[in-house]
Formats: structure tokens, sequence, C-alpha cells
């Protein structure tokens, strides 16, 4: 399989004391790795520093074979897909015009969008399934809609990495499952995608490898069912965790396995 | 769509109309006919190199009315682009172009020019020299410092601004109360009333070229507006692509504050005014301002020569007319940004 990412020894620093130090994975194409891990533990800044965003104090970062520390962010983006936990976007855009922005690094400094790149724009709208939305304004959007929306902008940068930066924190339980479903469809049309999350169960549910960051450091890189389990889970939160086959459904769900005390 | 061009065609067109009307107005009457003929006359005499008798109509028209024309287009076009790129930089809707101190330094330059020098020339070189020191300071605390992001040169404008303001302020203490005050306090107003050809000559060049730039980077700004770490994941090099729009745009607005004193308002209300008819799309966002502007200005010009028997300073009218409409587009909540 062709190698896509490569992480090696990679640490972080702000200035006092590493956010996490020697992270080592790797990812293949069409394959989908979640990161777990308890807040803080640096999931975000770990993406943030693949992205080209922060800039890591050692290691390296190689995409399709190329250090990203010898690329210029334009470079960078033509490879990697960055979808940020939120937006905050001060000026309601047109939600083609929003997509259409992730064309900018095969644009040059003083071009606009052509006919193509809005081609482009609304091949990624239709991919993950909001056509419709395409002249609705940004700021009306629900919380749903707008994760979506910033997922069709990575792709329509058209890169080999999308890097979803917890996909799914803000959403209720139907837009849960329909971004994984697109995560899911995603990779199975080739797409190599790094996601992080709060929820072991979603990493059962769409990743081929999952990956915890913890205590500064990678704990356990892996098999997502030999990284999910009941002893590993309990031990990266500290809490009493269980992971059980559901028969009828041939699969693996991952739940809090303490009685929660009822006050009544 | 359909409705969305015609709006864009009248914006357009909405200069050139208003620059034949600005001819017909003004506190010296002019008969209508005869300014027809002068434009006609003169226009044949321009192309064929005939040297005609000036009348008082022609020199009304040609060397107080149209210089004044053009000056208010260019003054008006140059401070709503510098808006219009200054909010979206600092992703800020309330910013204005002299978010910077470029507005004080300016007004300090020109303060000192009429203290110490008395020619109009050099007045305008100091605001232009002042006014683009002031944004080099600015730049270079926003640079030092050991904050990121585009919040540091905000801040950093206002420290440089309040400096200047203070200047200006021990000018004044020192000026002469009878003759120097009164120019300081009007200049500090705005006013178009002695613009001459040479001086839109010379706001023509840097307004022409910062203007250039920024319009071809309008797309940019767009990504820009997004926030620093997704410009950044998209791709764009924002150091350095912010230092050249904030270049640019304080070049613009040095340029016309220079000629035209600080007139305030202009730089926040227009591109409002532009996002709310197109929406926020830097695309055409930032033509729409740029033409806007100028109509925007003009009219505030003639109103300014026009309502009272002596000349009203610009920057008393666009404060009184541009904060009740900004007040009445806040009302209204079609601000286009929330």
């Amino acid at each position: 399989m062709e190698l896509i990412l490569e992480v090696k020894s990679l640490s972080f620093s702000y200035g006092n004391g590493n956010i996490f130090e020697d992270v080592f994975f790797s990812l293949e194409r069409g394959k989908v790795i979640c990161i777990l891990g308890p807040n803080g533990a640096g999931k975000s800044t770990l993406i943030k520093c693949i992205a080209g965003i922060f800039k890591p104090s050692g290691g390296s970062v190689c995409i399709l074979g190329n250090d990203t520390s010898l690329m210029s962010n334009g470079e960078i983006a033509r490879c990697i897909g960055y979808v940020p936990q939120q937006n905050d976007t001060i000026f309601p855009f047109r939600v083609l015009d929003f997509v259409v922005m992730g064309r900018t690094p095969h644009l040059s400094m003083f071009s606009s969008p052509q006919q193509e790149d809005i081609r482009i724009a609304r091949e990624s709208l239709k991919m993950v399934g909001i056509s419709e939305l395409e002249d609705k304004v940004t700021s009306n959007l629900s919380g749903g809609q707008l994760q979506l929306v910033l997922i069709a902008r990575a792709l329509t940068q058209k890169p080999s990495l999308l890097l979803l930066d917890e996909p799914t924190s803000h959403l209720d339980f139907g837009n849960q499952v329909k971004v994984l479903e697109i995560v899911r469809k995603l990779a199975v049309s080739g797409m190599s995608i790094m996601m992080n999350t709060h929820m072991p169960d979603h990493a059962l549910l769409v990743g081929d490898n999952a990956a915890v960051l913890s205590c500064n450091r990678m704990m356990l890189v892996g098999n997502v069912i030999d990284v999910v389990t009941t002893k590993n889970m309990s031990s990266v939160y500290g809490t009493n965790v269980v992971v059980r086959e559901i028969e009828d459904m041939a699969r693996k769900v991952c739940i809090p396995g303490s009685e929660l005390p009822l006050y009544k | 769509m359909e409705n969305k061009s015609h709006t864009l065609i009248f914006l357009y067109v909405l200069p050139f109309v208003l620059i034949v009307f600005s001819l017909f107005v003004g506190r010296y009457q002019i008969q209508v006919s005869s300014v027809i003929d002068e434009i006609i006359i003169s226009s044949y005499a321009l192309l064929y190199g005939i040297h005609l008798p000036v009348s008082t109509d022609h020199t009304v028209l040609f060397s107080v009315r149209l210089p004044r024309i053009i000056a208010a287009l260019l003054v008006g076009s140059a401070l709503s682009i510098a808006g219009v790129s200054f909010q979206g930089v600092f992703r800020n809707p309330l910013v204005s172009p002299y978010i910077l101190g470029v507005g004080s330094g300016a007004g300090f330059g020109a303060c000192l020019g009429i203290l110490l020098f008395d020619s109009a020339l050099i007045i305008q070189l100091l605001a232009f020299i002042f006014g683009l020191l002031a944004m080099f300071f600015a730049i270079f605390m926003g640079k030092v410092s050991r904050g990121t992001g585009s919040l540091v040169f905000v801040l950093a404008g206002i420290i440089v601004g309040s400096i200047f303001t203070s200047l200006i302020s021990l000018v004044k203490y020192v000026a002469d109360p009878y003759d120097e005050l009164p120019e300081i306090v009007f200049w500090l107003m705005g006013s178009l009333s002695t613009v001459r050809y040479e001086d839109i000559v010379w706001l023509a060049f840097p307004l022409v070229i910062g203007a250039t730039v920024l319009l071809l980077l309008r797309w940019r700004i767009n990504v820009l507006s997004l926030g620093d770490e997704e410009a950044k994941a998209l791709g764009v090099d924002i150091e350095r692509i912010r230092l050249v729009i904030i270049l640019c745009a304080t070049l613009v607005t040095s340029a016309a504050v220079s000629i035209s004193g600080i007139i305030g308002w202009v730089g926040l209300v227009v591109p409002h005014i532009a996002r709310m008819l197109v929406g926020p799309n830097y695309s055409i966002l930032m033509p729409v301002s740029f033409v806007l502007g100028a109509s925007f200005l003009l009219l505030v010009d003639d109103l300014a020569r026009t309502i009272a028997a002596t000349e009203i300073p610009l920057g008393i009218i666009t404060s009184l007319f541009g904060a009740p409409l900004f007040a009445y587009l806040i009302k209204r909540g079609r601000l286009g940004w929330n």
C-alpha cells in the first residue's frame, strides 16, 4: 500500500515544555486513523503541526514522501486539507463562494477562481451531499451543515490527506452519524483521513487504525481493534470503559462500564 | 441574480451621472445652457488645440469645479477601498482607514507644515510623510511585539494615533491663535475647497498604485478574512500578504488625507453600504466600494459647497450624515456581517 503520511519523532512546544514529543505513526492511502486521548493531550496541536499551521519543534512530517518543513504553505495545502473544529467567519459568505476558497493553493496570488474552480467546488458539495446549500449564507447554516461545508472546502483543495479536528464534537446524534458516513465514503474513494475524536466508539465505526495521545506521548498506535479495548480505554480515560461485541450487528461498541450513580 | 446585476450597473454608472450633475451645482449661478455650451466649446478647443479667450463661466467650471469634482472622486474612492481592505485583513467590520494612526500622523504633519512653512505643497508633503511614518511605527511595534495576529497591529495603531494626537494638541497650543490656529482647525475638519490640478496628480499617483494592488489581491482578502489559521491551512503566506495590503491601504489613505484633510466615516460607512448591496465577497465588494466611495464623497462635497453661504468642512458633513446613516443600517440589521 502507498504511504501517504509519515510522522517521525514529532514534538511541539509553545516555548515552555513540550506539548507532545516523539510522536510516530504513518497512514496509507484510503485509510482512516482516529486519534484518541483525554482533553488537553495535544490532539488539535498535533493536527495543526501536520497541517503546517504550527511549526514543530522537532521531528518530521512527510506527505507523499516529501518533508513538509521544506515545503511552502501553498505546496502543503495542495496535499493536505485541514478541517477546523469550528469556523468563526466574520463575514457571511455564500456557501459556494466559501467552498471555492479551497482552490487558494492552486491559484496564483493575483488571480480569482475561474469556471473550472467553481466546477470543482460544486463537485465537492455534491460529494458531501449538500449541493442544495450552494446559495445559502454560511451564517444561516446549522452546526452540522457548516461542518459539511468545511469538509467540502477541504475537498476542493484536492488533497491526498484530510485532517479532521473533532468533526462531530458540536453536532447532534444524527449529524454525527452523517459526518462519519461521509468519512467512510471518502476513505473508500481513496482519501486518507486523520481524525481527532473524543468518542472511542467513532474510532470503531470509521477507523482502520487508531492511536492514543496521552501524557505528552503517542501511547498506542495500531489496528483500531487492538487499540480500542476495554483495558486500554479504561486506562486512557481513567474511568471504567467497556468494549463489547454486539453480535447481531457484528460490530464492537465502546460504552461507559460503571453504573452511574442515580440520585433519586 | 437579475436584481443584483441591475444594482451593479447602477453603482458603476452613478459616478458619471454625478460628475455631470456636480458641474451644474454651486453658489455661483451658471445657466444650464451655458454649462453645456462651455463643455462643447472647450472640448472642441481642446481637440483642435485652439486657445479661446477665458470667460468667467469657463474658469468656474474648469478651474474651480472640475478639479474639485475629480479630487472628491479620488479621495472618496481611496478612503473606501482602504477601509474595506483593512476591515477584511483585521477581520473586523468596525475598522476604519485611520486604524493604524494614519489620520493623526498626517494631521500632525499638516499642522507642522502650517506652523513652520505655510506652503500648500509642503503641508501636503508633510501630511503624506507623517501619515506613512505613523503606519511604519505601528507596523514596527506590531512586528517586534511578542503577540501574533492582527490584533497587535490594531493596538499599535491606537498607541501611535494617541501619540500623534497629543502632538497635534501641542502644535495647536503653540500656534498663533489669529492666523495659524484657524487654518489648522479647518484642515483637521477636512475640505476640498483649495484643490488644484497639481494636487490631483499628486494624489492620483499613489492612489493608482495602491488601489491596483489592492484590487488585484481582492480575492485573497476573502481567504485572509477566514482567520490566520484557516488562511494558512489554505496555503496563504499570511504575514507577507497582510503586510502588502496594509502598506497599500495606508499609502492610499495618506495620499487622500494629505490633500483633503481628515474626513471621517467615509471609509467605515461606504464599505458597509456596499456589503449590504452586494454581499461580503471581496471580488465584487471591493470594486463596488471603490465606485460607491467616489459617488458618496462627490455628493457630500456638492452639499458642502451649496447648503450654506460659506463652505462647510467635509468632515462635519460626513459625520453628520454618516453617523445617523450607520445607526439606521444597524437598526435594519442587514449589515452583511452577522
